[in-house]
């Protein structure tokens, strides 16, 4: 069994509104250092499988078809 | 062995326990006292309301319809269903799901009557937006309200959002929905027929909500900060499916009752169903699909876990209905049967785990509660309206209340709510009452919440009898008859006398003044103990009221129409300041009476706008109700697709100016209408023994002119105004 | 002419749909479960709003994999007509039917409201009833209606006259304050290359009636009909 965590955020060229109103949130909170806010997706997998480059195979096909929009998204994943 | 510390963490008192001791004649399992104890809270068995509950009437001049879940009445070949219910402290837990899953139960207890929900309305109330918290509060629950609503694909139509600090700590969210079934196929949530099967359907069990509503709804709140893990998290999606899957089962003609699965779960569900059905039911738990391990027995019993239902099925139908939900995606599962005692058995493992009779279950306990006058009432009744200073620039009055938290735009809100799914929605929100057209009739429906706590807090029987009556006038504005009634009715802690001293006035006024327009209270909900170290909640006793419009062409706007219309004021106005808005917002008091109430003035008023409407004399109605007669001249130039100005050069001077301009006289309101058909008004008017006065005329320019002896008092640049009334509550928020 | 309404799990528009193209067109029309994979006896479908499995993960995501978008693809080659409205056009976003994707509405929030559109092109299947450069009324309401596309693929949906509806002012004009998702270059609804596909965040259902406030959308249905009663 492989426990995988997929990260998918937007394009660093598309504008994130959500990342936006967080960091004017945070500015009013006092936290001025905060530069930049970008608001992703974290989505935790379990995979029955043992083979860690298939497995990598595997969530490379499933973010590019379902877990990720290509046109507006990258996604980065980690498998533990 | 059962320890007091049980029971009591159960919110069971010890007399109670004892009670308990004495139906069964032995000591309740585990699984038994929890089950006791859901259905003889405050939120299931009503032993605190209930002696008042059964005086409400149910009579009216519409046939009404008065069953488990909710209650409705009927309109020729159809029954309208509708219920509000209070979704109160778990909103202030958690104000995202909180509110989320409040619409997600009422939705369910309308199409378990096997009626459609076609539109919601909420009546929210926070404290004042300058706190930080209220503002997360107000966020969350709107966010909350929208995610649900949303998705679910039934349109947020209406309702009221106010703010008070009395809601400091305790938050009310109370929602509404209306359903429509045609009404020979109306479902009761009953058991019955020996060997009839029990289905489970819908979301699979966790332990949300355990204890939620007996916990949560009997306890004041410092004690329940912590509880947050007990909060049900809603599934729109699965809900949206659920309806419509539980619509096509009902099709089928092989459902025998249905009800929902919402606070007390699967206890109250099966308990009520075969106490409704005066037959048993057997449960084998090991059957329940659950989302979590290791959940005993009492636990699978008390989940308020969301999106489920309870199906009592002809036995030859079972399998075509199992279908229909598992066309839908939805777990479908034959739990237990019915049985010939009249029982609710539990098994899990073989082994029975509760064995009890169902009408011990729904007998809950009935107290008299003693209730006093609150001392400090008379002071703040006290009110000397003539020392109060007279502002000097009215205009900058005006703004000041257009701008304020309680009288400014709400679009902030209803436009975050899809309103218009269903392709119904006649009148959009903001309008006054929601109008929504009945497809396949050339009738619509018109639907409205309301209640002044301020007014309800400084005389709970006439302030609770002005709700009913704006109520009223809100939908007859708009070309409706009054039709039925549902409550929600808010309250402190009732074991306090001042508070229940409140519950039993309201409740009073509320039974005169139903009774007086003959309309029935055809369902609702109680919440009480809605305090906390901050605050007692002002007594709210929300009314949501449904009314009938005859004909689609009877449907009236509150905006001014064409340039040259006559702006006539019906009613009388009177030096009547107290509670008001104008009182809070430029003289920072909230004490006085309320404004008198004639009921026969208000009936009156009523009959006569209607009359005139129903005769197509008038072009716009709108009542004036809070912030008077300058406010209603407002919205009437101000909510149309373009703005239209009014001219007022005749209103009569013998009062002061700002109890002219700011009074919230009752049984009025402003209607504009083409020169032509005055005397035809005059007459009705007269007929009816209602003043008529005309006040002024529309015009083109974007302006809001009220002379006095050719003096402007206010002149008002409404291209302005209107920005500033459509912006302050987003400003309120995150400024 | 015979239509089509998609239901996914989730679909909220689905009836509202059906209401219009059943009874205020006269139209024949069935309802067509996402798992169904024959359309052949359809000329028009419509992919309606609402919220296709809950619009997890993102808007339309899920539901493109449904049985009846593969259906989908083969009819639209074949030229029969596909609408998608709202979620419906976040599906055929998804399904890479139509190009670029959806973001969120600029201010984070839903929004429910009644807006302009100017029409920009009045040469095709979906708007041959409107004027040019006619500005209309029908609402929106979305959380995902921020249109995104690169500007190359801007300026090929430009140049090949893609573009059929824009957020505007009362006036036609383009402004800001107008525009209320963020949409890139005012874009309210396209065409595919082809000019079969239809996709626009509006809805024009629930602007088909003059006692809901607007009949604009319905020129949209009866386009349509238009279009086929000439072919």
């Amino acid at each position: 069994m492989l426990e995988v965590e997929v990260y998918v955020s937007l394009k660093k060229t598309v504008s994130d509104p959500q990342g936006l109103a967080v960091k004017h949130s945070l500015e009013s909170l006092g936290y001025s250092e905060v530069k930049d806010v970008r608001v992703g997706k974290f989505i935790q997998l379990r995979l029955d499988l043992e083979d860690r480059e298939k497995a990598s195979q595997r969530i490379e096909e499933m973010g590019r078809k379902l877990l990720a929009n290509p046109i507006i998204e990258d996604f980065t994943f980690k498998i533990k | 062995m059962l320890t007091e510390e049980i029971y009591r963490g159960l919110g069971l008192s010890s007399e109670e326990y004892q009670k308990i001791l004495k139906l069964l004649g032995r000591e309740p399992t585990l699984t038994e006292l929890a089950m006791f104890s859901v259905e003889w809270s405050e939120h299931c068995g009503y032993p605190r309301s209930r002696a008042y509950l059964k005086l409400l009437p149910k009579k009216g001049k519409f046939k009404p319809l008065v069953g488990e879940d909710a209650g409705g009445i009927i309109l020729e070949d159809l029954a309208i269903v509708f219920k509000m219910e209070s979704h109160n402290h778990p909103s202030y837990v958690e104000p995202k799901q909180g509110a989320a899953t409040g619409v997600g139960g009422i939705i369910r207890d309308i199409f378990t009557t096997g009626a459609r929900p076609v539109a919601l309305l909420d009546s929210l109330r926070f404290g004042q937006l300058a706190n930080l918290y209220n503002r997360y509060l107000f966020r969350g629950v709107v966010d909350g309200i929208q995610s649900y609503g949303n998705c679910v694909g039934v349109p947020t139509v209406g309702g009221e959002v106010y703010f008070d600090p009395s809601y400091n700590g305790n938050c009310l969210v109370n929602v509404m929905c209306v359903g429509i079934a045609p009404k020979d196929k109306l479902m009761r949530a009953q058991a019955k027929g020996e060997g009839n099967l029990i289905i489970y359907a819908g979301a699979s069990t966790g332990r949300d909500g355990i204890g939620g509503c007996s916990i949560l709804a009997s306890k004041e709140f410092k004690e329940n900060e912590e509880k947050r893990p007990t909060v049900q998290i809603g599934d729109p999606f699965t809900e949206k499916c659920l309806i419509e899957a539980t619509l096509e089962a009902i099709a089928t003609q092989g459902v025998i009752g249905i009800k929902d699965m919402g606070a007390a779960g699967l206890t109250c569900a099966s308990s009520e169903m075969a106490s409704a059905g005066d037959a048993g039911v057997e449960i084998d738990l090991d059957l329940v699909p659950r989302r979590e391990e290791g959940m005993s027995a009492w636990e699978v019993m008390m989940s308020e876990s969301q999106e489920r239902m309870l199906l009592c099925v002809k036995k030859e139908k079972a399998k075509e209905i199992m279908d229909i939900y598992r066309k839908w995606g939805l777990k479908c599962v034959i739990i237990g049967k019915v049985i010939k005692t009249k029982e609710v058995i539990v098994k899990e493992k073989g082994q029975i785990v509760a064995k009890l009779k169902a009408k011990d279950l729904t007998s809950a306990p009935l107290y008299n509660m003693a209730y006093q006058e609150p001392e400090c009432l008379k002071e703040i009744n006290k009110l000397d309206i003539d020392s109060l200073p007279l502002p000097e620039d009215f205009n900058q009055v005006m703004l000041k209340l257009l701008s304020s938290e309680n009288l400014c735009s709400r679009n902030w809100v209803y436009e975050q709510y899809d309103h218009m799914v269903q392709t119904n929605t006649v009148l959009l929100p903001g309008l006054g009452s929601a109008v929504l057209r009945i497809k396949g009739k050339n009738k619509a429906l018109a639907l409205t919440t309301d209640c002044n706590s301020v007014y309800c807090y400084l005389d709970p029987f006439v302030g609770t009898q002005i709700a009913v009556s704006e109520a009223c006038r809100n939908l007859v504005s708009v070309g409706a008859e009054p039709a039925g009634v549902t409550d929600c009715l808010n309250f402190g802690n009732p074991e306090k006398p001042d508070r229940y001293w409140y519950f039993k006035n309201c409740i009073e006024g509320l039974i005169s003044a139903c009774k007086f327009f003959n309309i029935p209270v055809v369902s609702g909900n109680v919440s009480f103990y809605n305090e906390s170290p901050q605050a007692v909640i002002k007594p709210t006793p929300t009314i949501g009221m449904v009314g009938i419009i005859k004909d689609l062409k009877f449907i009236r706007t509150p905006f001014f129409k064409k340039e040259g219309d006559l702006i006539v004021l019906l009613g009388e106005t009177l030096p009547e300041l107290g509670g008001s808005e104008y009182l809070k917002e430029i003289h920072n008091q909230v004490r006085g009476k309320p404004p008198a109430l004639d009921l026969n003035k208000e009936l009156s008023l009523q009959k006569a706008v209607l009359t005139a409407i129903e005769k197509g004399l008038i072009s716009s109605c709108v009542d004036c109700s809070e912030g008077g007669i300058s406010l209603a001249l407002f919205e009437g130039c101000v909510t149309g697709k373009e703005i239209k100005g009014a001219f007022i050069d005749n209103l009569e001077f013998n009062l002061r100016e700002d109890f002219l301009l700011f009074s919230e006289s009752t049984a009025r309101a402003i209607i504009s209408l083409s020169k032509n058909n005055l005397s035809e008004i005059e007459k009705i008017a007269k007929k009816y023994g209602v003043p008529l006065r005309v006040i002024g005329r529309v015009i083109k320019e974007p302006k809001l002119v009220i002379l006095k002896n050719n003096f402007a008092l206010i002149d008002l640049d409404l291209e302005k105004a209107f920005r500033l009334w459509r912006k302050s509550l987003e400003s309120l928020i995150t400024a | 002419m015979r239509w089509g309404v998609a239901v996914f799990p989730g679909s909220n528009c689905d009836q509202d749909c059906f209401y219009v193209v059943r009874d205020i067109l006269g139209e024949q029309v069935r309802y067509v479960w996402y798992e169904e994979t024959d359309l052949r006896d359809l000329d028009c479908l419509i992919l309606p709003g609402g919220f296709s499995y809950g619009d997890y993960l993102r808007a339309g995501a899920i539901a493109r994999f449904s049985p009846v978008m593969e259906a989908l693809v083969d009819f639209a080659e074949k030229g029969g007509l596909v609408i998608g409205i709202c979620n419906g056009f976040q599906i055929l976003l998804e399904a890479g039917l139509l190009p670029g994707a959806m973001l969120r509405n600029k201010n984070i929030h839903f929004i429910c409201k009644y807006v302009y559109l100017r029409v920009e092109n009045t040469h095709t299947p979906f708007t041959n009833l409107f004027k040019e450069g006619q500005v209309v009324r029908i609402p929106i309401a979305h959380n995902e209606g921020n249109y995104y596309i690169e500007d190359e693929g801007l300026l090929e949906l430009k140049n090949d006259k893609q573009i059929l509806f824009r957020y505007s002012d009362k006036e036609g004009r383009l402004t800001p304050e107008f525009n209320p998702n963020g949409a890139k270059d005012f874009i309210a609804g396209i065409i595919s290359k082809e000019g079969n596909v239809l996709g626009m965040m509006p809805h024009p259902e629930r602007a088909s009636e003059k006692i809901l406030n607007s009949q604009d959308g319905l020129l949209v249905f009866k386009s349509i009909v238009n279009w086929f009663k000439r072919c």
